[in-house]
């Protein structure tokens, strides 16, 4: 089953990171198949960012996201940007801090989407003490959400990923993301 | 053990080129190929070789070649615009046998284009580009794991034939991350070097369609290495119209008479198709879905995956095409392999140019309705 996922933010809030993540994941630990790629150049550096990742358990022939199952908004630009693309009865994970979920109801309804709220921005900040580490608690969201990597292979593929001396404040950045996701 | 990891294509490159025995790497970066250049910085060192960055890409192919016939597998990456500057000295590269291996991760064109967007529009000039006769070799690899497989082939055909090696990827390959399996073992190509004499060695011997041994620098060989027209000492002969003709096609055959050795094709669903897509590159993930769709819909279509654009597969592309009404090639330019296929069927069948450019993908629907709109119905 094929299944598409985009995380979108800003330059600099390390989506790229997460979904790279996501794909190693998937593909390294949890042996199916994965395919990333993302956006490049200017606006790749503080406007809208995005990777993309393809999971699945048969061979990957295209490897661009076209209409995702999954979004995971952590700017409202991105959010407006991106939503468009979304299949019908798709999942939208939002930092409800990030972007004003209002503005999108009608979308919302429309698309009939299934929406789970990650305050990840507002928990590094609060919990973490590391703002740097907002993307690793949306892998953690992501995870939980949507069961799209196992648990264990997101840890693993944390720990491979992530600078030396940094594992615990991912660790626990990605263990809070499990924790505050929430419908 | 084979090592499993989840990486970009061009740092499957680089690290290709480890296994492959490339030791010396000089070049200029440029949009979309510089993570071969940042990967081979931090490797090379690690394995004794050497990494320099240049003031530009003419310099860039000077220093490759230098260290070619210093003794080195020698490598450099670029873009089509380097791939521009580097013309004059490729074309002495392919006078003087000098192997090397050129990776062209294709971006938007011509000029400096679009340095972030995915394009096929150097096929014609690595083939062409520099003036005069002669014959590259090219790869194009379809995935992450054939761009760090083919990088090695390169190296060995390079070696091979001693002729400059160009590995045509696209923007989407070179920055797509996919799973890759490093085995711990790879087959390589060694540099044959002369065994006879000093006195006797002729390094540029008239052989038919076979490579000649090639010495290092500081063997005690003389070698007068001239990109002028040379005899078999090397020495420059250029007003002897039997040396030049003798030298050129010397230096055409050993590829051309190779052709099948050199060659390589993949094809799939093609026996019985009335539609055929020949492709290569990136654009081959989207053929596939299409082509498996079709045939979900009752459409009998096939395609045919070209790994070596250069030299062409004559033969291959005859035979695997040989039932098909309608051929379909999709390119990211505005047409440039079309012409080698329409060249091999000379009016055998109807080829069609699905043509894309602007720097994304052709996506798989698009593929979809060029065979249904063929006659696939």
């Amino acid at each position: 089953m094929r299944k598409e996922i985009r995380i979108a933010g800003f330059g600099g809030q390390g989506v790229i990171l997460a979904g790279i993540i996501i794909g190693k994941a998937a593909s390294l630990f949890d042996n199916i198949n994965a395919v990333q790629t993302q956006s490049y150049g200017p606006e790749a550096r503080g406007g809208a960012s995005k990777c993309d990742v393809v999971i699945s358990d048969e061979e990957i022939d295209y490897p661009k996201v076209e209409n995702p199952d999954i979004l995971v908004a952590m700017s409202h630009e991105a959010l407006i940007k991106y939503m468009v693309d979304l299949k019908q009865g798709a999942t939208l994970i939002i930092d409800p801090d990030m972007v004003q979920e209002d503005d999108i109801k009608d979308f919302i309804k429309e698309r009939d989407l299934t929406v789970y709220h990650a305050k990840a921005t507002a928990t590094t900040v609060n919990e973490i003490h590391l703002k740097i580490v907002a993307n690793i608690v949306m892998v953690g969201a992501i995870t939980k959400a949507t069961g799209i990597v196992s648990e264990e292979a997101a840890r693993k593929s944390i720990l491979d990923s992530v600078p030396k001396g940094t594992e615990n404040k991912n660790i626990d950045a990605f263990e809070a993301g499990m924790r505050i996701v929430e419908a | 053990m084979v090592e499993k990891l989840f990486i970009q294509g061009n740092e499957a490159c680089a690290l290709g080129a480890i296994k492959a025995g490339c030791r010396f790497f000089a070049g200029y970066p440029i949009t979309p190929s510089t993570e071969v250049a940042e990967n081979l910085a931090r490797l090379l060192p690690k394995y004794g070789g050497s990494f320099v960055q240049m003031e530009d890409e003419i310099s860039s192919m000077g220093a490759v070649i230098g260290a070619s016939w210093g003794g080195s597998k020698a490598m450099t990456a670029t873009s089509g615009p380097g791939i521009s500057l580097m013309q004059e000295n490729l074309g002495y590269a392919f006078m003087t046998e000098t192997p090397l291996v050129i990776v062209n991760v294709q971006r938007g064109s011509p000029s400096t284009g679009q340095p972030t967007m995915a394009s096929q529009s150097d096929m014609m000039q690595v083939r062409w580009g520099s003036h005069g006769d002669y014959e590259p070799i090219a790869l194009s690899p379809s995935s992450v794991q054939e761009y760090f497989d083919f990088t090695i082939k390169a190296f060995n055909l390079s070696e091979k034939y001693r002729v400059p090696v160009f590995l045509m990827t696209e923007e989407s390959i070179g920055h797509m991350r996919e799973k890759i399996s490093i085995p711990k073992s790879v087959d390589l190509v060694a540099r044959k070097e002369p065994t006879m004499s000093p006195d006797e060695f002729l390094p540029f011997k008239n052989r038919k369609n076979a490579t000649n041994p090639m010495p290092a620098f500081g063997d005690g060989y003389k070698v007068h290495v001239s990109g002028l027209t040379h005899n078999e000492i090397g020495y420059p002969d250029t007003n002897n119209p039997k040396t030049h003709a003798v030298l050129v096609k010397r230096l055409c055959n050993k590829i051309l008479k190779n052709r099948e050795k050199i060659t390589s094709v993949k094809s799939e669903f093609t026996d019985d198709a009335d539609v055929v897509v020949v492709c290569y590159g990136a654009p081959v993930r989207s053929v596939t879905t299409a082509v498996k769709e079709a045939r979900e819909e009752g459409i009998k279509a096939g395609y045919l995956k070209i790994n070596t654009p250069w030299p062409f597969p004559d033969d291959d592309v005859k035979a695997v095409c040989e039932s098909a009404k309608d051929i379909i090639v999709p390119e990211m330019n505005l047409g440039q392999m079309v012409h080698e296929v329409e060249r091999v069927f000379a009016g055998d069948a109807e080829v069609h140019l699905l043509s894309k450019i602007g720097g994304e993908l052709p996506k798989p629907s698009e593929v979809l309705n060029a065979i249904k709109s063929v006659g696939g119905n």
